[in-house]
């Protein structure tokens, strides 16, 4: 995927999360968050939120809606793996939670080591009670970031948006 | 040196003004502690699991409420499940955003099996290398008052580390049900709020 079509898409997720309210972008660094990670560093509106381990995020979008604000997670499919404890406080306290995962280990990946977490993504994620939305074909974007948002935020579940590398292209080696 | 001071007796003298703050605590003896102190006040909020989840619980309520007075206190082995979140704080760098570690250099809850602090980690030197700006040491009663003085004054974030002999918490049953917890906490925020 040429860098102009990921500012694209980044774009329209970015402007859809602040007009739901998001202010808090909390992420691990990923190829695939990176421009939106730069749209919230420059928004005066939203606070980009370095994390040294996915799980944060969780705790911290948790701590954000105890105070009537919004945060998302911004991670690679590897730290879907950091998670699954830290979201028992998704489904035994009812908190709102978006997350946004870029996948690696799916769809042409060529280093080994990203299938393992790769393919355990959509498990991991459903062993915890969030639902997961898929995202393929750049098509699919706009109505998956909305169902994900209405998930999340209109009816306080845990919800992952998963785009997947068919979406993102591979990385090559 | 050894501490000597009894933790059940330490959040009183520490936090007369607890109600002046948003509270996160981290589970086991702080929570209960906490609790205690409070007598789980609606501007606190204990957790029972997701270990490791505090201080960026409160990081995010620090964030999110940036005219607050925000406190994290929670247990040595609690913040060592994720010392990271240290970096992640003094990246952001709050100022209402206080850490208040109880390190009783044991797992309290499931047995008192020794801890890393009990050994050779010394967990307020982590918190001045992640970036803390301001980080105090208390292990003795008479520490106290300069304590509550560093909670008042000295630049945020702060981490206080408070050396606790070991030893039973505060005798406090809780509320274990989050979802309740996170609507009282919540509810009353927003309408001290809107008020």
């Amino acid at each position: 995927m040429a860098d102009s079509d990921r500012e694209t898409w980044s774009r329209l997720i970015f402007d859809k999360l602040v007009d739901a309210g998001v202010s808090l972008f909390s992420y691990v660094p990923d190829f695939g968050n990176a421009a939106i990670v730069e749209m919230a560093e420059e928004n005066n509106r939203t606070r980009a939120v370095l994390l040294a381990s996915e799980q944060e995020g969780v705790a911290l979008c948790a701590g954000a809606d105890l105070v009537g604000e919004r945060g998302v997670l911004l991670m690679q499919s590897s730290g879907v793996g950091n998670c699954p404890n830290m979201l028992s406080l998704i489904a035994g306290g009812r908190f709102p939670m978006l997350m946004i995962v870029t996948m690696r280990g799916d769809y042409g990946e060529q280093n080994p080591w990203q299938y393992p977490m790769g393919q355990a993504v959509v498990p991991v994620l459903e062993a915890m009670g969030m639902l997961t939305i898929m995202v393929e074909r750049e098509d699919e974007l706009e109505q998956a970031v909305d169902a994900a948002l209405s998930g999340a935020f209109k009816a306080g579940q845990g919800v992952a948006l998963v785009l997947t590398q068919k979406f993102l292209g591979a990385k090559s080696f | 040196m050894e501490p000597t001071i009894d933790r059940r007796e330490l959040l009183d003298r520490l936090l007369p003004d607890h109600g002046d703050y948003l509270l996160i605590a981290g589970l086991a003896g702080a929570a209960r502690d906490t609790a205690a102190l409070t007598q789980e006040s609606d501007n606190l909020l204990t957790l029972g699991g997701a270990m490791g989840g505090a201080v960026a619980m409160g990081l995010g309520v620090a964030l999110s409420a940036p005219d607050e007075k925000v406190a994290v206190i929670t247990g040595d082995g609690e913040l060592i499940m994720n010392l990271g979140v240290l970096a992640t704080v003094a990246s952001m760098m709050p100022d209402n955003l206080t850490v208040i570690c109880v390190d009783n250099g044991q797992h309290g809850e499931t047995g008192g099996q020794a801890g890393h602090t009990s050994r050779r980690t010394n967990l307020a030197t982590v918190a001045e290398g992640a970036g803390f700006p301001s980080v105090m040491t208390l292990e003795t009663a008479n520490q106290i008052d300069a304590a509550r003085q560093f909670l008042a004054e000295a630049p945020a974030p702060r981490f206080l580390l408070a050396r606790v002999m070991p030893g039973p918490p505060t005798a406090y049953t809780r509320n274990w049900d989050l979802a309740e917890c996170r609507l009282t906490f919540r509810n009353a925020y927003l309408k001290r709020k809107r008020a």
